[in-house]
């Protein structure tokens, strides 16, 4: 199963981002075979405005079921629901830990954001 | 003629100024407040509103029968309102700034326009003056289409006496673009003239005459008529800083009824500016 975790840096080893929109990079990984890759989010992380709708429709454009981030706003996860992507707030580390996480059973689905619009 | 009374800071008493020097003006007066974020002309006039009206801006709604999910509006979209999922689109009418880009670029023809409120305007009379303010809905943040609707009713036969918002962004702009005349209502303390130093900056960029009102005068320090006259832009009227004045202010009553004296002042005031407007006609 592919998973989505927003990540400072561009391999496994790098650390995660805590914000979603605004992440550096989006890691998409194979949560079994650990294949990945990672998707430059710098187009959203300059954006104007609505950074985390834009993210999350790049998530669902390539397959992920599960986004693992910090912080995750209203619009940001109304968009992942519709998408049918699951996503675990408050994660930090680095991304090949916290995919170890998840593989353990270890994370918590979120049921909405966990923090406020920007204006 | 129009005269857009603007400050860059707030608070230093553009509503005074515009609601009195519409009292002082002996000929067809309109007074448009166009501080649509927070109007209050409306509390010294007192006016009766005789009609109101919604100010709609167009919005897209899907029909996912004719979408192909081509992106193509979400790309176009700078505000990052639209989101084409496989099997969804979603909309996010609060970012949206209605530039329309998404209608014209859809292929399919699968954008209808939907109308979402962004406030209202209302209309009416005091006295003899003709009063327009705009309103915005809570939790809207377009504030320029509600501006340019007001000035929409600008009456090309009257002066036009526009109370603009504070600040130096695009709602300023809209206030502020092809009046005749911008008088800037400034304070002489620091805070007054940092901000009126950022007005002067945009006002030299629209390139409309100008002059400064000095209200709260005697207060603070003489740095903003060293400014005024290095930057040659001359000083219309002083208002003293007076507790007679903050009175009849908080009571919500206008100076040029309580204090006679201020009426032939701010008369004064609207002669100087009409000399300026003339002189720069020639």
């Amino acid at each position: 199963m592919k998973i989505a975790v927003t990540s400072q840096g561009d391999t496994l080893e790098s650390q995660l981002d805590p914000r979603f929109g605004r992440a550096a990079y989006i890691i998409i990984v194979d949560t079994q075979t650990l294949e990945f890759k990672a998707l430059d989010n710098s187009t959203n992380k300059n954006s104007f405005k609505g950074a985390g709708i834009q993210a999350a429709a790049m998530i669902s454009d390539n397959d992920a079921e599960v986004l693992l981030t910090g912080f995750c706003g209203p619009n940001a996860f109304q968009t992942l629901e519709a998408a049918g992507v699951k996503v675990a707030n408050d994660q930090t580390g680095k991304i090949i830990d916290v995919i170890e996480k998840y593989n353990q059973g270890n994370i918590v689905f979120a049921d909405g954001a966990n923090k406020d619009g920007h204006w | 003629m129009i005269i857009s009374i603007a400050s860059g800071k707030g608070g230093t008493g553009k509503t005074t100024v515009s609601t009195n020097l519409a009292l002082s003006i002996d000929q067809e007066v309109q007074l448009l407040d166009c501080d649509v974020e927070e109007p209050n002309a409306h509390l010294f006039l007192n006016p009766i509103i005789e009609k109101n009206e919604p100010v709609l801006a167009p919005v897209p709604q899907i029909d996912l029968e004719k979408c192909t999910f081509c992106k193509k509006c979400m790309d176009i979209c700078r505000f990052g309102a639209i989101a084409v999922l496989k099997k969804d689109v979603l909309i996010f009418e609060n970012l949206c700034h209605s530039c329309g880009g998404c209608f014209e670029i859809c292929p399919e023809d699968a954008i209808i326009e939907k109308a979402r409120s962004l406030g209202e305007i209302e209309h009416g009379k005091t006295g003899d003056i003709s009063f327009i303010h705009g309103r915005l809905d809570i939790g809207q943040v377009m504030v320029p289409p509600i501006i340019k609707k007001v000035r929409s009713y600008s009456d090309p036969d009257a002066v036009t006496i526009i109370d603009a918002p504070p600040g130096t962004s695009c709602p300023v702009i809209a206030a502020m673009s092809k009046a005749d005349f911008i008088l800037l209502v400034t304070e002489p303390t620091p805070f007054g003239l940092h901000d009126l130093k950022l007005a002067v900056e945009t006002v030299k960029i629209l390139d409309i005459p100008h002059g400064l009102v000095i209200n709260r005068a005697g207060l603070g320090n003489d740095d903003v008529k060293s400014y005024a006259q290095k930057e040659g832009i001359p000083i219309l009227m002083e208002i003293p800083f007076d507790k007679k004045i903050a009175q009849i202010y908080s009571k919500g009553e206008m100076i040029v009824d309580r204090l006679p004296e201020y009426k032939k002042k701010f008369h004064i005031l609207f002669e100087k500016i009409r000399q300026l407007v003339e002189a720069k006609g020639v």
